[in-house]
């Protein structure tokens, strides 16, 4: 049977494939201009981080050494915090609001949406790492060794990773209640064993072992490593190879979440 | 593959119920939906238990019964979103849920699935570039314009979606479902919410696009009164169905006025024989 459009053509059924571009592109720019309607949310997801880095500036007013170690690790934890928080609001909407059910009841593949979504908040986390690096380094006096693109670099990476889980943790989310519980559940054990606080090999063997298998322990390290040194070191490059292949993995699972039936 | 024409295993009765508009009969090819020994189980409950049916292609076939009956289970079913399907369904040719079918079915689910904080026109332009990335800009742009118009929300068309009405939002996933022409619409209770005037309109609408674009439409509904305005009727109760015929003989085969009294006929009608069944046991 052929269909006659009013406009006077049949639309052929473009069959859905792994990734299309201009579909990732169009959920991008969708989840974009979906922020933009929301101003405030756009300010506090900028403003926030550099806020924070100011105020740690002047708690440690004493110790310009103690600032510079834990500035520069948080410029890698700031926006894995923030865009986990967004990203799994964001997707908790679009399955509680039915938009999801809609998407993919339409020619839309997983990793079209997945891609999407990374892409918009990555270009919200490439905003919001750049004016926190410019800051921590220009304005607050945050003496870095190395290359400030390497900063961006692994805060960027960071930001991926937050998206990654906040994509995977929303399948498990019935209620927005429920997402914002998963932060303290999954981001803060990380920050506890990050190193953040002591060297990770001071910490009990046991905890060491866990804090080795979990990605910011490298976000952290990697921030350390340009922070220590004036070139790219070896290790620097194993951490960020690892954040980026725990980001691409966690992605992964996230688009295994989504079922296109559902019960 | 096993076609079923429908004509001849039917009580005679071609003429649809409203003489307004009568859907180009589709004589070629499959019906749009064929469904046989159909089983949907979520859960520990049985929603659908065994199903057959078949729904004929340029008609608008109206599924009706009470909340809780499985009219949107089936309509899941048919869309492809719900897991746990047994039995046989095959959609305009194809096993339902098959990758093709996904542009040719617009599938309007009970609650508005916008997005709220995008106006209307934002939504729809995202909806039709995940439908036909691959149309050229001014074609998709015309086709926005014609669904706003179908709604009659060309007014609103940048208004943000979390601002509308109720039923302004509703008429917004409807324009969504409309985009690209599909030959099948699946509509879960599209004019719930409505009031008299939009509904008179919307039901214009549908039969206006059974009518000139030889789509089938599948409108589910609670309100009785609206079963007459549909070709045909599956009365469905607890997850079966009690019937499947046009509004007319319906009435005709139990005597009643209305398709409201009808219903309560056949319902009345089960209830007696599983009773009786159960007092032979």
């Amino acid at each position: 049977m052929s269909t006659t459009t009013l406009s006077g053509t049949t639309i052929t059924p473009a069959p859905t494939s792994a990734l299309n571009l201009s579909r990732t592109t169009a959920t991008a720019a969708r989840v974009l201009r979906q922020l933009r309607h929301d101003p405030r949310t756009i300010a506090l997801l900028i403003l926030v981080p550099c806020l924070l880095l100011v105020l740690l500036r002047y708690v440690f007013d004493g110790s310009p050494q103690t600032f510079d170690n834990i500035g520069a690790s948080l410029l890698g934890i700031f926006p894995l915090i923030t865009m986990f928080l967004v990203t799994s609001i964001a997707t908790l909407r679009e399955r509680t609001s039915g938009t999801l059910e809609r998407l993919l009841a339409m020619p839309l593949g997983k990793g079209d949406l997945i891609a999407g979504y990374a892409l918009a908040f990555g270009a919200l986390a490439i905003i919001q790492s750049a004016l926190a690096t410019g800051l921590a380094l220009w304005a607050l006096g945050l003496d870095v060794t190395g290359s400030p693109w390497l900063l961006l670099l692994v805060a960027l990476l960071d930001a991926l990773l937050g998206t990654a889980l906040g994509l995977f943790v929303s399948a498990f989310a019935a209620s927005e209640f429920q997402a914002v519980q998963f932060m303290p559940a999954v981001i803060f054990p990380q920050i506890l064993l990050c190193g953040l606080f002591t060297p990770r090999d001071n910490m009990h063997p046991a905890l060491e072992a866990i804090s080795n298998v979990l990605p910011m322990s490298y976000a952290v390290d990697g921030m350390n490593e340009v922070l220590k040194h004036t070139d790219m070191t070896a290790t620097f490059v194993r951490d960020v190879l690892i954040v980026a292949g725990s980001a691409l993995l966690v992605l992964c699972l996230g688009a295994a979440t989504l079922r296109r039936r559902t019960a | 593959m096993m076609n079923i024409n429908r004509g001849a295993d039917e009580t005679p009765d071609p003429e649809p119920a409203s003489g307004a508009a009568s859907g180009p009969e589709q004589a070629s090819g499959t019906p749009a939906v064929r469904a046989d020994a159909l089983t949907v189980v979520r859960g520990p409950r049985t929603v659908l238990r065994g199903l057959d049916f078949t729904v004929p292609r340029g008609q608008i076939t109206g599924l009706l019964g009470p909340s809780g009956c499985g009219k949107s289970t089936l309509m899941r079913s048919i869309v492809g979103t719900q897991a746990k399907v047994t039995g046989t369904l095959e959609v305009l040719g194809r096993p339902a849920g098959h990758p093709t079918l996904r542009t040719r079915i617009g599938y309007v689910t009970q609650a508005p699935s916008v997005y709220d904080d995008l106006t209307i026109r934002q939504n729809l332009d995202y909806f039709t570039a995940i439908l036909a990335p691959g149309r050229p800009t001014a074609e998709r742009h015309q086709d926005v314009t014609r669904v706003l118009d179908d709604v009659d929300l060309t007014s609103h068309a940048d208004s943000l979606a979390g601002n509308l009405s109720g039923g302004q939002r509703s008429r917004v996933s409807l324009a969504v479902a409309l985009l690209g022409s599909p030959e099948l619409l699946v509509l879960d209770e599209p004019t719930v919410g409505l009031d008299p005037v939009l509904r008179r309109d919307l039901w214009n609408l549908f039969h206006d696009i059974a009518a000139t674009r030889g789509a089938t439409l599948l409108i589910s509904s609670h309100v009785m009164d609206e079963a007459e305005r549909c070709h045909r009727l599956l009365l469905m109760r607890e997850g079966e169905i009690l019937a499947d015929d046009t509004p007319d003989a319906l009435r005709t085969n139990t005597g009643s006025d209305t398709v409201e009294a009808a219903f309560l006929h056949l319902v009345d009608q089960a209830t007696a024989a599983a009773r009786e069944k159960e007092t032979t046991r």
